[in-house]
């Protein structure tokens, strides 16, 4: 609107002053927000009330609703169904998976991985299963794994019809994509308490909240699956008189079938990231004694569930990666070690003791324990200092001022930033969500948890950034970052609070440090990827025109990769977000605090349910801002990555 | 002749917001960049009417972007055609349900593909059995019929690969196949060999003449390769901007191009190897002998040469047992060198040529030989 003048009119004074006053906007902004900020500073704050009668108000329908549990339609014909179906699910997997036994459960594992990858797998699948019972974990591992099964058999179910519906039909894709899009931004806790309230505590709402956080990559990757089928088959198939079913059948999802088992990967990985949160609303399981001990910041006690879950998940990572890159021809051999590995584990199961043998298991927690001791006795000088510089010179000062601001002003500013970066409407969308913030009583709680995810994503971006340029331009480099990067990632989330716990015990910088170690490698890549892919004809040009490393870089590499670099912030904010929120567990407090009170306390309910809310409102908020100037990036990208 | 294998009138295809609406309307005059501006429509296929023999070679030849490869898919209605009549077999196409378009696809034309679009996750057999498979043909009596197939299209020891294992024209071959399987009487060929090496697409070019031959199915073939089309059709439609702006045999073609985009691109044709003696027979001079070698008049220039180098004389022009006229040496050379001349007497020859497809059938099978 502003440039419009020098459209119009060719003589230039008109349209260059109206330039120069666009260039010094931001910079004018910024000098009046600070302006404003020390003229109205301590008016219009929010201070935080436990009493809110927004809290009492969601206390009160949350006994409406258990008074009626059984009464009420809504509850008595559907949810309570669904809650007793999915328990029963659950039931059965635990069921079938105790009566299997240690060794036929090893064996279950071992055949399946000799069916999808040879005996390769096979061993990985022996060795770490039996490395779970060796840690003296295997009851606790197998309520875990039947939880996990169950939940993504359900997300499967649901999540792979809509898939192929969105696949092939680009109307249904505009309708579930933005679903997918803020189910994806929402951080695990925020639906923990509306769950609870609809299907009680226990390993049903476990298995519907863990379903809820699987299933976006399997319909996301499913869809894109579909999508990707040569088009040329499908028309080959359809030239030939196929029908739609046919087509589907025979042609579509054969040759969709290695992504979507990549999909199913995905589907794993996520739900096992969700254990030890499901753990919170009583899910049996690994989970169960992880928060424990966190919450004694027992490290080594901790560590121990936490490392048979990391097993887990990379067992059923590998086995299934490799059913995915692995061609549909399977051999006899692999049949053949199938089927002796199940019959050999099924033949042991009567002969060997029902219980994983004693004298097998190590005892780890106390070794851990006493190098963590070690750690905070000799790096305490070290750790503290980076603790502290953190907390006094970046986390207080950006809190200080989050909280002593007006409400109006921060929501003015943030409306301005989005504005500029991302446009009008981005800008709408994320004042708006500061606005609900602060209708939900909960302004204050929502700037502390703002200011460490603020804070967290500053150093993210920054260490992701550089890391991924680095690997873009070192061969070597990346060759040693990929596989790191690769193991980091098919790690479940909360495995990252874990070391970092170790080193900084409790309190925000360990959430800080959890969320780096969480987003960075999904930021490098992002870069790494969005720099290797500047055409290199087009380097080819700029270096046979001169230019320096530096230059190529500033000049060439870095403003094409521009939409590759918002993504990476875009996914570091997102990722941020949600570690930051878990870091709850270790006493980064603030809404994510509120989230795991309100499930554990009655009283606290109502708060607990409006930090979720409010846990979503920023989540969305983050993602409008950094949405960026080029519109939506391709949401296709985002789990590929 | 009984009725035309393929019968197509004015037939339109718009992609585009209200396409339909615009046929009929002044708009439909519109060059594609207007029609674009104006409507948010583009014109792929424009006004298109052509008919094709029963066992006729139909090549359809334009530059990409020109609509043959929508033309094509229009005529099973793979694409929806925006208007006008499709007759296969002197059935209505555009009047069909979806079930008797399936039918249709099914039994009586099948489609080659320039990706091939072939199924990755099947033998080659299967592939080639795919057709049937969804017609409900049992699995014996479908894979008999596919081993048969593979072995006309010399693909036999091959039955157990996996397409990525074979070679870009062994795969198309394997797509050949599985057109043929299902016995149509129509075959499609969208730029088959497009994606194909130049070797490679020589030796399918002979393959798919000796498959005509063989099985003498209508064929009705896209292609943006000149040679190509010269080489295979008896009859080729030069589309430009989704319009047909010329149909007729190589040697018309050639001979006489309808307008100069037709001209420019015929430019750099060898003429002596389309073009057939009628087109350079001259009345003899008083004095000239008439007793040199006698050929058919639609003998191509460049077979002729060997019989100049033999005798001295001019060569007697000859059809239906009539002297048509003389052709000697110096003629020959002018032809040979770029055709000098010859788009002069084009007109005339061609009032005086009405059937000359089986000239350009014996062309077809002469480079056959070649190949």
């Amino acid at each position: 609107m502003v440039a419009a003048p020098a459209d119009i009119a060719p003589p230039v004074p008109v349209g260059e002053r109206a330039q120069r006053l666009v260039r010094w906007l931001p910079v004018a902004g910024a000098v009046l927000v600070v302006a404003l900020y020390v003229a109205f500073k301590n008016t219009a704050v929010l201070p935080h009330d436990d009493d809110a009668s927004l809290f009492h108000w969601l206390n009160d329908a949350r006994d409406w609703v258990d008074e009626n549990r059984n009464t009420s339609p809504f509850f008595l014909y559907f949810i309570n169904y669904v809650r007793l179906g999915v328990a029963e699910l659950f039931t059965l997997f635990q069921t079938a998976l105790t009566a299997l036994g240690w060794p036929g459960l090893i064996g279950v594992a071992a055949g399946l991985g000799w069916l999808a990858g040879g005996w390769r797998i096979a061993l990985v699948s022996v060795v770490g299963f039996a490395g779970i019972g060796a840690l003296g974990l295997w009851d606790a591992s197998v309520d875990t794994l039947a939880l996990t099964l169950s939940s993504v058999l359900l997300s499967l179910v649901i999540g792979i019809p809509i898939g192929i519906l969105a696949g092939r039909s680009p109307r249904v894709r505009r309708i579930v994509s933005p679903v997918l899009d803020v189910m994806q931004i929402m951080p695990t806790f925020s639906y923990l308490s509306p769950i609870v309230l609809l299907f009680l505590i226990g390993p049903a709402s476990a298995t519907i909240a863990t379903m809820i956080y699987a299933i976006p990559p399997a319909i996301r990757i499913t869809a894109l699956a579909i999508q990707r089928v040569s088009p040329t088959a499908v028309e080959a198939s359809e030239s030939l008189g196929a029908t739609g079913g046919q087509t589907l059948r025979k042609v579509r999802l054969p040759m969709a079938l290695n992504t979507i088992t990549l999909g199913v990967n995905q589907t794993i990985a996520a739900a096992l990231s969700m254990v030890p949160l499901v753990a919170l609303i009583a899910a049996p399981g690994l989970g169960v004694d992880l928060i424990r001990a966190l919450a004694r910041v027992n490290v080594g006690a901790a560590l121990v569930p936490g490392i048979a879950i990391v097993i887990i998940a990379i067992v059923l990572d590998r086995i299934t990666r490799s059913a995915a890159v692995s061609r549909a021809r399977s051999s006899v051999v692999r049949w053949a070690g199938f089927a002796v590995a199940i019959v050999a584990g099924l033949a042991l199961t009567p002969v060997l003791a029902p219980e994983f043998p004693e004298q097998w298991q190590i005892q780890i927690v106390r070794p851990i324990n006493d190098v963590v001791g070690w750690i905070e006795a000799n790096w305490y000088g070290f750790t503290g200092f980076l603790n502290d510089t953190v907390a006094y010179g970046l986390l207080n000062p950006l809190q200080d001022v989050l909280t002593s601001a007006p409400w109006w002003l921060v929501t003015l500013a943030v409306l301005a930033f989005a504005w500029r970066f991302s446009g009008l409407r981005a800008g709408l969308v994320a004042a708006g969500c500061l606005v609900a913030i602060a209708a939900l009583s909960l302004w204050e709680h929502g700037m502390e948890t703002l200011t460490i995810v603020l804070v967290a994503s500053v150093i993210t971006i920054a260490v992701g950034l550089a890391l991924g340029i680095a690997a873009a331009r070192s061969r070597w480099f990346a060759a040693v970052l990929r596989p790191i990067l690769d193991a980091a990632q098919t790690m479940p989330s909360f495995s990252y609070l874990l070391p970092a716990v170790a080193l900084f015990g409790n309190g925000r910088f360990t959430a800080i440090i959890a969320s780096l170690i969480y987003a960075v490698p999904v930021v490098a890549r992002l870069v790494e990827d969005g720099v290797r892919a500047v055409p290199g004809t087009v380097v080819e040009a700029a270096r046979s025109a001169g230019s320096t490393d530096r230059q190529l870089l500033w000049k060439v590499q870095l403003p094409m990769a521009k939409s590759s670099l918002l993504l990476a912030a875009n996914q570091g904010i997102v990722m941020t977000l949600a570690m930051v929120v878990i870091g709850a567990l270790v006493g980064a407090g603030a809404l994510g605090y509120d989230v795991v009170a309100g499930i554990a306390q009655q009283e606290d309910y109502g708060k607990g349910l409006a930090a979720g809310v409010a846990l979503v409102l920023l989540g969305v908020m983050l993602d409008r801002i950094t949405q960026g100037a080029s519109g939506r990036p391709n949401s296709k990208k985002k789990r590929i990555a | 002749m009984g009725t035309a294998a393929i019968e197509v009138r004015g037939l339109w295809k718009i992609f585009g917001p209200k396409a339909d609406r615009i046929i009929g309307s002044p708009d439909a005059e519109l060059d594609s960049a207007a029609l674009r501006a104006k409507t948010g429509c583009t014109a792929a296929v424009r006004d298109v009417s052509f008919e094709v023999r029963p066992g006729e070679v139909f090549v359809v030849m334009g530059l990409s972007g020109s609509g043959k490869s929508t033309l094509v898919r229009c005529l099973t209605r793979l694409i929806e055609p925006t208007g006008g009549d499709v007759a296969i077999g002197g059935e209505d196409v555009r009047g069909m349900s979806a079930a008797q378009l399936r039918e249709l696809r099914r039994h009586r034309v099948s489609m080659v593909f320039q990706h091939f679009g072939l199924l990755p996750h099947r033998r080659v057999l299967d592939n080639v059995a795919y057709g049937l498979e969804i017609q409900g043909v049992a699995k014996a009596v479908r894979h008999e019929k596919a081993r048969a197939i593979l072995s006309l299209v010399g693909l036999e020891g091959h039955e157990d690969s996996y397409p990525d294992q074979l070679s870009g024209g062994m795969q198309q071959r394997v797509g050949l196949a599985r057109a043929l399987a299902v016995d149509p009487e129509v075959l499609l060929f969208d730029e088959p060999f497009s994606a194909l090496d130049p070797l490679i697409r020589r030796d399918m070019q002979a393959e798919v003449v000796r498959l005509h031959r063989e099985v003498g199915k209508t064929m009705v073939f896209i292609t943006h390769d000149l040679s190509e089309a010269l080489k295979l059709g008896e009859r080729i439609a030069i589309m430009r901007n989704g319009s047909i702006v010329q149909v007729g045999t190589p040697e018309e073609l050639v001979g006489a191009p309808a307008d100069d985009y037709v001209a420019d691109f015929v430019r750099d044709v060898p003429k002596s190897h389309v073009l057939s003696l009628r087109w350079i027979s001259r009345q003899p001079d008083a004095d000239e002998p008439l007793d040199g070698p006698e050929l058919p008049a639609d003998t191509v220039i460049h077979d002729a040469i060997p019989a100049a180098m033999a005798s001295a004389r001019p060569i007697r022009v000859v059809a239906d047992g009539e002297l048509v006229g003389v052709v000697d040496r110096v003629d020959l050379l002018g032809a040979v060198r770029l055709g000098e001349g010859i788009g002069a007497q084009a007109g005339e020859a061609l009032a005086g040529t009405p059937a000359s497809s089986s000239a350009s059938s014996a062309s077809a099978s002469s480079s056959a030989e070649e190949a």
